[in-house]
This record gives structure tokens, C-alpha cells and sequence, in this order.
């Protein structure tokens, strides 16, 4: 359960942050009085969206953090053995990666109200994020191809149930990026997108790490990693 | 008003129960004695708390309940109050973690001289393992297991031949010698549950877990499955006796070892099928 | 979380809010079914809960039936009993708690007492609502199934889970569980994500954390909490999934069943007790940190006195909601894991034992110099310190390793577990109720109804649960439909279960004088008014009573004081409402 404690680690301290900040130490009896009274400590201004869209991917992290607690929990059993990487997953991540930087090409065009860069840029991230799709179903073929199924070995059956949690997510988000490219080529103007671009690209940025952070553990790089730390420690 | 006299009947009643009722655990056959006294110690420091609380709450009640013209305090905190009450809860609570935290280095420590004694469960009958003359358990595999040899003890391994095979009946255990049970289920899980012995440990497939005791006593005590195992859980039952040395020397020379159940013309059958599933794994 | 914004006025919402921004419904589909109004869609969830927890409760009937009176009964066979049991614990923590208070509760209260109009994305709450009904749905169409419900237990642990020795293990029973809880985990998120933007974003002006009720303090943290603990659940169910219907092994080892040799292997079942008590005893405190935090609420309003260490109390919610993010192996000391884990995990447990207390303590402290007034609310909270404190000491002998020991797995624990987090919310939960009803219905519940109910839910539910502790002391394995012929069984433990039986039936059909109450009393219940028990939070200052669409009228309350100015010295009444700027604002910023 190493990886969720981590990542919970991680949210505590941020939460704990931001806590520090709200004066939790008062003494709220004594402080009856006017508004504007405790500025830092109201509702900030803030979109309520981007911090609902924040707090889903502290979610989304959560799950991914136990998918792959569950994987190191299994790695140890005797009958483990790794599965192979289909190459094509390099070709993908960078399908991905393509998708992240369009979307942020997004943001930036929005702000500017560049019209038409914003439109090339939303489609392109669409694309991308399509093929990266694509790529993973062609690389599940080359698994199956070569004779890999779900049942028979537990770290091919994690890298089917994997990926397709995390292909899931990325069909949930195009659901949204869908309707903001329709919105785009329909000519809505830029800074009515401003929003819905934002909150595509965070989604798509942090959908990225994941994916990264997965790659490698599927991969074995992680374990690698873990085990030069441990002898690092000892 | 009915409910501060409620509140007290609450603690009267609960004393009285505790105190009075003829439900109380069954007479220890083992050497878990610390479990019991740690219990008993956990029950004086929550009983003294919960009676207090309870008490407290219906003088509260009875003594601040709403009368014409009454106001209430205002009183936002005490810290020194808080405080001190935070002190002696974290002393009270140490006080029962300490000597659970000493007892339970004792249960997982096996001392060198246990014997080793396999339980073996499934759904739902339970079967047992003791080591032979050698004093050492053959090694075991869930893809051994058939008619032949209910356990799936390995054919190949020469510490097994001699282990003595108990199938479905009756366990016996010398009295006063430490014992290792070590734990293993073929199927779902299981517990091995002896309400006398205190100690009990769930059986997973695929792994071998253990705990370990001396009995005390001798007599005849049930064995009961104590982890959900499907609709036969509840009739799940065996038994264990605790024997004088002689008893159970006697019952002992009564048993049959892995190599006499299986035979000669059978163990060449077997032994390919250990090879299989070596091979296999 | 929060960007670093210039301090001054622009930071401040609006008090009156655009009609652009409210949403309104234009029929009666969407105003009543369909309807994205928080209020509305809190009385469909807490009515759905109480629908499914109502069979939950016929459940427990039949199964204290059979255990009071085995062999009696010939349709409770020992595969009905284990279904029963499995769903009546499932329906009861997930379905009926989970959802009432967080879905229920959280929905009604949070915009309420933060002043807000509405939760900040009321279409997604909808979704949430009619996603929970689907898994509702989809778990009662497991009753319907081809070999009934599964009969797993709740904990539904792997490899029985999904073999044929357990009822529905290997038909459709466990495959619409497993479906309806990852259904649930989708819905409640939706509905999660609200809560936790709504109380960071929709607070009105002047109303900073530290100002909040309580009630809003413990909802927050809960469901903070199951955000990040129900992915465990779902991670659990997925994977078990795979293992049912595709043959993998995630969580089964090479095994014999009943004599045949399985496909699986090299699976961990403790692998799966892991994950599943990583949400599960982090669930524990979701249903149990809406229900201190209400309790708070209603202790200090009926004894008129503002609660006793209210930074205390906010602290050790936190505090707990982060604890119960490492005590979860507590729950699997005899499980066959590392035994030294249970050093560790008896320490975090027990840590938490100490947060918890201060929390008894306040309350406690709260009545004394009070002015207590017995009404309902006030009685149930009492109910709730007595039944909470009970079954948390019992807490102290189970998170302490070794005498969990001989304890665990018998019925002591089910003992415990039912006082704690059964009886103890469900005292809040009726407490609340009767709180909280004249503001939904603008009536009273009936009062000789209600104390009817009230005496006995507490003195029954404490005869239910308190001798069952000693059914598991002296031995009496829990999840057997009946004991047989045990030697350390002695008789009178049958006619001890006798008697819990009919304590349970007693209580049983009490519940139905209340739901009873409910109804009559949206008609025939004396006119509420307002405020009727002179509150100060917000939701009892609104425009009207149901508040209507949009909570407050015209102009978002201001919040100027805390939530617990009762019986203040030098005041006219002895309650100063939060919106109050009272005569002369006594001290200002510190």
C-alpha cells in the first residue's frame, strides 16, 4: 500500500497548507464583527469548476495510486512474471504528449483570442488524444497476437485492466474537448472557451503524468527504481 | 427527567449485568492467561470510564434540565480543562496498549522447541499433519491435491514420507509441550478456532500461516471455523484432544504415515505428477 | 488549492447573486423528478435510503429469527441466512448511511448553513442522485437473480466471494454487487466533488471555516474522506471482476475446490483485505464524522449553550479523518498478514481512541451549566453519547492486538460494530430528523409519536446490542445461522438469544410508527414556523419555510458571528442568529 500512502501524503501536506491559512487557530467567539473582517480566510474568487475539476483528479490520482499498490502487492507473489511492452506505447506517449502541448497552445490562443490558432490547436489535441487511443487498442492486439491474454499472467492482466481505466478517463475527457471543438468551429468567440480550454488542458496535463507514471511501472522501471533505492538505504 | 434516572439505570444495569450474568468466557486450556488479564484490565479502565460518563451526563441532565427563567453559561473553552483531560485519556489509553503490545510480542515470538503440527481446512471438514521421526513436514502443493493424497503432500520430498496423515477425524495434542500450528486451507478461507485456547489465526489459500500455544489442560474441545466459508461455515466442526504423554503416544502409534496411506504401487503415479507440476511452475 | 489572490473587497462574492447564474425550473418533471435544486434532490436521496434500508431491516428480522429461534423457520436456510447478511450489511453502511448522510444530509444542509443558493454544479448533483438510484436498482435486481443475492458477507473476501460453495458466487448474485458498488462509487463522487466545492467556494460573505456549524465541519471532512477512500472500493471491485469473469488472478491462489482443480493461481486474497479496508475503516468515520458533527449542532442548540472547545472540536475532526487513513489492518489481525503489523496498527488505533474522547468530552461538557431542554433531538443526541461511548470503549478491546485475539471473528464484534456505527449514527439520524423535518415540511413531527419512538429505539437497541457482547465473550462464533450442539455453549445463551430476538422485533416495528410519523405529520403536524427552536445557523433564517428555490430570497445572508452565540451574556434572547450584527458588535478582529 506504499503508492497510496504516498500520494495521500502528498494530498495531506496540501491540504495541511492550505488549513494553515485559515486561521484555524482563532478564536471565532471573539471575533463577531463586521464582514471583510478576515479576508485571506473567506471563499476565494477562484472558478469553482477549476477546483472541482482539481479535486476530481486528487480522485482520479487516488485510484491510479492503488491500481499500482495493488500491482507492487502482486509483483511479489512466485508466479509473477513481467509482461512484454509492445513498442507501439512509445509512439503513443508521445500521442499524448502531443495532445498535452496542443491543449496548452489552446489555453494560450484562448487568452490571446486568436480564433483560428484556438481551433487548430483544440483539434489537434482531439486528434492526437484519438490516435493515442487508437494506438493502445493496436497495442493490445500485439499482446493478444502474441498470445497474451487477460487470464493466464497476472502482469498482462494489469496492463489490460490499466490501460483501459486510464483509456476510460481519456474517453470522458474527448466527451468534453468533443463539445468544446464543436463549440470552437461553430465560431463561439475565444474568451467564452477561455474556461472549458483550461480545464481540458489541466485534465490532459495531469491524465499525461499518470500515464507516465504508469508506463513505467508496467514497464518495470519502477521496480528498478525502488529496488536501486532500497539498496541506496541498506 | 425520565431519561436521567434512564441514564443511571443504563450504568446500574450494565454493572449488574457484567457482574451478575452467567455469560462469561469459557475456562482457558492454554497458556494465554496474559490474553485473558489484559482483557479483564481493559475492561475495569472502560468500565470505570463509561460509568463516569454516563453518570456525569444524567447529573448534567437532571440538574441543568430546563427550568422557567434559567439561562445557560456562556463558556466557550477551558484549556487547562482540555488539557488535562486529553492527558489522562492518552495515560489511560497507553495503559491498556502497553501490555496488549507485551503480550502480543509473545504471541507472534514461536519458542525454538515448538512442534510443528499442520492444520489443513476446506470447505468444510478439517484435516491435520504431524511431522514423523524426523520431527520435519514434507513440503506441499495445492496442484498435488486429488484422491489420492487430500493434502497435496510433495511424493518427492523424503521428510514427507513419514509424516503421519490425519484425514477429517479427530487431533490430538500432548499435554504442556509448546505447539506451532502451522495454517494452510486448499480452498477459501478458513480460521482454526478453539474458544479454549484463546489464539486463532485465518487459514489463506496459497500461503501458510501459523500461531502457536501449550495447552494446559486435557479434555475434549471443539474446533469451529471462525472466517465466513461458505454455507457449510456454520457446520464446520472438529475436534482436539489433550492428552497425558502415554494417551498420546498411544493415539499416535495408531496412525498412518503419507508413505503407508499412499502405497507403493501409487506413489510412482504420484511422483509423476509432482514432476508435471514441477515442470509446469 | 487556492490561488494567492490581492486581499480587498473584489475577493468577496456578490451578495446578490444574477438570475443568469440560478438555474429554474420550468416544469413539474424538473422541478420535483428531474430537479437540480440541492433540497430536492436530498429528499429523493434520503428517501431512496430509507426505501432500501427498510429491507435492510426486514432482513435483520429474518435473521434474528433464526438465530433466536433456529430450526423453526423453514425458508431460512443457511444460504438464505448468509444472504440476508451480506446485504443487510452492505444496504445498511453503504446504501442507507453513506448516502443519507452525505447524499442525504450533506445535499439538505451544506448550502444552507454556508449560505449559499444552491450547490456549485447542480446538474452533476442530479447526475449523482439518479446514478445512486441505478446501483440501488441493480442491487435489488440481485434479489431476482438466478440463484439469489451473494451470500459472500459484506466484506465479500475473495476466493469464497466467487466460488459455488457461496450463494450467488458463482451465478449473477456477486457480478451485480460488484456492479452496483462501482455504480455507487460513480454516483457518489459526483455528489462528493459538490459537497467539498460548495463548502470551499459557496460560503456566503463573512463566513470563514471557523465559523462554520459543525454539522458542515464533519459532512466536509467525510466526504473528503470517501473521495479518497471509495477508489479503493472500486479498485477492489474492478479487480474482482476480472477474477469472476475472465479467470484471472488478482486475488486467487491455486486452490481445490470441492475437489476440482481451479485455473487460477498465485493470487492474494489478503490482497484484496487490504484494499478493501483501506476504504473500509476510513467508511467507519464517513458515516460517523456527519454524525458527531450533527450531533454537536443539536446538543448546543437544545441546551441553549454554545459548544464547549468548539477549535477542540474542529481539530479532532480533522485529526480523525487523517488518523483513520492508517488504522485500516486493524481490522485484519488474525488475517494471516506480517504479525508485525499489528504493532503498528494497535498504536495508530488507539491513538485515535484519544481525539475521539475529547470529542465525548465536549459534548458532555456542553450540557453541564446548560439549559437543557428534553426535547426530541435532545434526547436522541443523548442516546448517541450513551451508545457511542459504549461501543467505543468495546473499540479499545478490538484495536488492542491481542485481545482481539480470542475476540475477533465472534459476537462481540458484531456486537461492538452495531453499537458504534449502527445504533450510535441512527440515534443522529432520527436526532436530525426530528430537527430538521419542520424546516423541510414547515410542520412538526407528532411529539407523543416521536417519544414513543424515541424510548424504545434507545432502551431497545441497548437490550439488543449490549448482552450480545457477552454472546461473543463467551465464545459464539459470528455469520453461523445456528450453534447446534457446542459443549462451551451453555443453554442459557439460547435463551439469551431468545430474548435479543425479541428485542430486535420490538425495535423493528417501532421504526415503523416513525416512518409512520413522517407522513401523517406532513399534513396533520403542528405549523413550525421558521425558527422553531430558535437557532442561530443559517438555515433557519431563510425567506420562508421550505426555504424555496434559491434558499434566501433576494440577498445572501451576512454572516457576522460564529454558529453557537446561545445564552450570551448582556443579549435580549438567548440566541444571537449568525446574520445577526447585533446591537454592537462585541471585539472585532482579534
Amino acid at each position: 500500500m506504499s503508492a497510496i500512502l504516498i500520494f495521500l501524503a502528498l494530498v495531506t501536506a496540501v491540504a495541511g497548507w492550505w488549513l494553515a491559512r485559515q486561521r484555524l487557530m482563532s478564536k471565532p467567539w471573539l471575533e463577531a464583527g463586521p464582514v471583510n473582517a478576515f479576508p485571506e480566510t473567506e471563499a476565494s474568487l477562484l472558478h469553482p469548476a477549476k477546483l472541482g475539476l482539481g479535486v476530481f483528479l486528487a480522485v482520479v490520482g487516488a485510484l491510479f495510486a492503488l491500481f499500482i499498490s495493488a500491482y507492487f502487492m502482486r509483483m511479489v507473489y512466485a508466479d509473477w512474471q513481467a509482461a512484454p511492452m509492445p513498442r507501439l506505447l512509445w509512439l503513443n506517449t508521445g500521442m499524448l504528449l502531443l495532445a498535452s502541448v496542443a491543449l496548452q497552445c489552446a489555453v494560450v490562443a484562448a487568452h490571446k483570442g486568436q480564433v483560428d490558432n484556438l481551433r487548430l490547436a483544440l483539434l489537434v489535441g482531439a486528434l492526437t488524444s484519438v490516435a493515442f487511443l487508437g494506438g493502445q487498442l493496436l497495442a493490445w492486439r500485439d499482446l493478444a497476437a502474441g498470445g497474451y491474454f487477460a487470464a493466464e499472467n497476472p502482469a498482462v492482466s494489469f496492463f489490460y485492466l490499466i490501460t483501459a481505466m486510464h483509456g476510460l478517463h481519456i474517453i470522458g475527457g474527448l466527451l468534453v474537448l468533443g463539445r468544446t471543438n464543436v463549440r470552437a468551429w461553430r465560431g463561439e468567440r475565444p474568451a467564452k472557451l477561455t474556461l472549458t480550454t483550461e480545464l481540458c488542458a489541466m485534465y490532459w496535463h495531469v491524465l499525461l503524468v499518470v500515464w507516465l507514471v504508469l508506463f513505467a511501472v508496467l514497464a518495470g522501471w519502477a521496480a528498478d527504481f525502488v529496488d536501486i533505492c532500497r539498496q541506496l538505504l541498506s | 427527567m425520565a431519561i436521567a434516572l434512564v441514564l443511571v439505570l443504563v450504568v446500574v444495569g450494565s454493572v449488574l449485568f457484567h457482574a451478575l450474568s452467567p455469560w462469561w468466557w469459557t475456562p482457558i486450556a492454554s497458556n494465554w492467561g496474559y490474553i485473558d488479564s489484559t482483557l479483564v484490565a481493559t475492561f475495569w479502565i472502560t468500565g470505570a470510564v463509561f460509568s463516569a460518563v454516563v453518570l456525569f451526563m444524567a447529573y448534567c441532565v437532571y440538574r441543568f434540565r430546563h427550568k422557567e427563567g434559567q439561562k445557560a453559561a456562556y463558556e466557550p473553552e477551558s484549556r487547562k480543562l482540555e488539557s488535562w483531560l486529553t492527558l489522562v485519556t492518552a495515560v489511560g489509553v497507553a495503559a491498556m496498549l502497553a501490555p496488549g503490545l507485551y503480550v502480543w510480542k509473545q504471541f507472534v515470538t514461536v519458542p525454538k522447541d515448538a512442534t510443528e503440527v499442520e492444520v489443513v481446512a476446506q470447505q468444510w471438514q478439517w484435516s491435520y499433519r504431524l511431522p514423523g521421526a524426523d520431527g520435519k513436514l514434507g513440503t506441499s502443493n495445492a496442484r498435488l491435491i486429488n484422491a489420492d493424497n487430500p493434502l497435496g503432500i510433495n511424493p518427492e520430498d523424503p521428510n514427507g514420507q513419514d509424516d503421519v496423515v490425519v484425514e477429517a477425524a479427530d487431533l490430538h495434542l500432548p499435554i504442556d509441550k509448546p505447539v506451532k500450528m502451522l495454517l494452510r486451507s486448499i480452498d477459501v478461507l478458513h480460521d482454526f478456532y478453539v474458544p479454549e485456547f484463546r489464539a486463532k489465526m485465518d487459514m489463506v489459500p496459497g500461503m501458510v500461516t501459523y500461531f502457536w500455544f501449550t495447552p494446559t489442560r486435557t479434555g475434549t474441545f471443539e474446533v469451529l471455523c471462525a472466517e465466513l466459508c461458505g454455507t457449510g461455515h456454520g457446520f464446520m466442526r472438529g475436534i482436539v484432544m489433550v492428552d497425558t504423554e502415554q494417551d498420546y503416544t498411544s493415539w499416535l502409534q495408531q496412525q498412518s504415515t503419507f508413505a503407508q496411506l499412499t502405497g507403493p504401487a501409487k506413489v510412482g503415479a504420484l511422483a509423476d505428477q509432482a514432476k508435471a507440476v514441477a515442470a509446469m511452475e | 488549492m487556492v490561488d494567492v489572490t490581492p486581499h480587498g473587497a473584489d475577493l468577496i462574492p456578490p451578495a446578490e447573486v444574477g438570475e443568469m447564474e440560478l438555474y429554474h425550473p420550468h416544469s413539474w418533471w424538473t422541478k420535483y423528478v428531474f430537479s437540480q435544486d440541492a433540497k430536492v434532490i436530498a429528499i429523493q436521496y434520503s428517501g431512496t435510503a430509507l426505501a432500501i434500508g427498510l429491507v435492510a431491516l426486514v432482513l435483520s428480522w429474518l435473521m434474528r429469527l433464526q438465530l433466536g429461534f433456529p430450526g423453526t423457520f423453514d425458508f431460512i436456510t443457511p444460504e438464505a441466512y448468509y444472504q440476508f447478511m451480506t446485504m443487510h450489511g452492505m444496504i445498511m453502511v453503504i446504501y442507507l448511511l453513506t448516502a443519507l448522510f452525505l447524499g442525504g444530509f450533506g445535499n439538505y444542509l451544506i448550502p444552507l448553513m454556508v449560505g449559499a443558493r444552491d450547490m456549485v454544479f447542480p446538474y452533476v448533483n442530479m447526475l449523482s442522485y439518479w446514478i445512486y438510484l441505478l446501483a440501488v436498482l441493480v442491487l435489488v435486481a440481485s434479489f431476482f437473480a438466478p440463484g439469489g443475492p451473494t451470500g459472500a458477507g459484506w466484506t465479500l473476501y475473495p476466493p469464497q466471494a466467487i466460488l459455488s460453495g457461496t450463494p450467488g458466487g458463482t451465478g449473477p448474485g456477486i457480478i451485480l454487487m460488484l456492479v452496483s458498488l462501482i455504480l455507487f462509487i460513480i454516483g457518489f463522487t459526483m455528489g462528493g466533488l459538490n459537497y467539498v466545492v460548495t463548502v470551499l467556494q459557496g460560503r456566503t460573505r463573512g463566513m470563514t471555516l471557523m465559523r462554520l456549524p459543525l454539522t458542515v465541519w464533519g459532512i466536509f471532512t467525510a466526504t473528503v474522506m470517501a473521495l479518497l477512500a471509495f477508489p479503493a472500493l472500486f479498485v477492489a471491485c474492478v479487480m474482482m471482476l476480472f477474477d469472476r469473469a475472465i479467470g484471472s488472478s488478482f486475488f486467487m491462489p491455486a486452490i481445490v475446490e470441492m475437489g476440482e482443480q481451479s485455473p487460477h493461481n498465485g493470487g492474494s486474497p489478503i490482497m484484496f483485505q487490504h484494499l478493501f479496508w483501506f476504504f473500509g475503516h476510513p467508511e467507519v468515520y464517513i458515516v460517523a464524522l456527519p454524525a458527531f458533527g450533527i450531533v454537536s449542532d443539536l446538543i448546543s442548540t437544545h441546551a441553549r449553550k454554545n459548544i464547549f472547545g468548539y477549535r477542540m472540536m474542529v481539530w479532532a475532526i480533522v485529526g480523525i479523518g487523517a488518523l483513520s487513513f492508517v488504522v485500516w489492518a486493524h481490522h485484519m489481525y488474525v488475517s494471516g498478514m506480517h504479525p508485525y503489523f499489528g504493532f503498528f496498527f494497535a498504536t495508530t488505533t488507539l491513538i485515535i481512541a484519544v481525539p475521539t474522547a475529547i470529542k465525548v468530552y465536549n459534548w458532555v461538557l456542553t450540557l453541564w451549566r446548560g439549559d437543557i431542554h428534553l426535547t426530541i433531538p435532545m434526547l436522541f443526541a443523548l442516546a448517541f453519547i450513551v451508545t457511542f461511548v459504549n461501543g467505543g470503549l468495546t473499540g479499545l478491546f478490538l484495536g488492542n492486538v491481542v485481545v482481539d485475539v480470542p475476540l475477533s471473528d465472534t459476537m462481540f464484534v458484531v456486537a461492538h460494530f452495531h453499537m458504534v456505527m449502527g445504533v450510535a449514527p441512527i440515534m443522529v439520524v432520527f436526532g436530525a430528523v426530528y430537527h430538521w423535518y419542520p424546516k423541510m415540511t414547515g410542520r412538526m413531527l407528532n411529539e407523543w409519536m416521536g417519544r414513543f419512538h424515541f424510548w424504545v429505539t434507545f432502551i431497545g437497541a441497548y437490550l439488543i446490542f449490549f448482552p450480545m457482547h457477552y454472546v461473543g465473550l463467551v465464545g459464539v462464533p459470528r455469520r453461523y445461522p445456528e450453534l447446534g450442539d457446542t459443549a462451551f455453549i451453555p443453554p442459557s445463551v439460547h435463551t439469551l438469544n431468545e430474548f435479543i430476538t425479541v428485542a430486535a422485533l420490538t425495535v423493528g416495528f417501532a421504526q415503523l410508527v416513525f416512518l409512520f410519523n413522517l407522513f401523517w405529520s406532513i399534513r396533520h403536524g403542528k405549523e413550525a414556523g421558521d425558527n422553531p427552536w430558535r437557532a442561530t445557523t443559517l438555515e433557519w433564517q431563510t425567506a420562508g419555510t421550505p426555504p424555496p428555490h434559491g434558499n434566501f430570497g433576494k440577498e445572501l445572508p451576512v454572516v457576522y458571528r460564529w454558529a453557537y452565540d446561545y445564552s450570551v451574556p448582556g443579549a435580549a434572547e438567548d440566541f444571537i442568529a449568525q446574520n445577526d450584527p447585533g446591537p454592537a458588535t462585541q471585539g472585532g478582529p482579534a
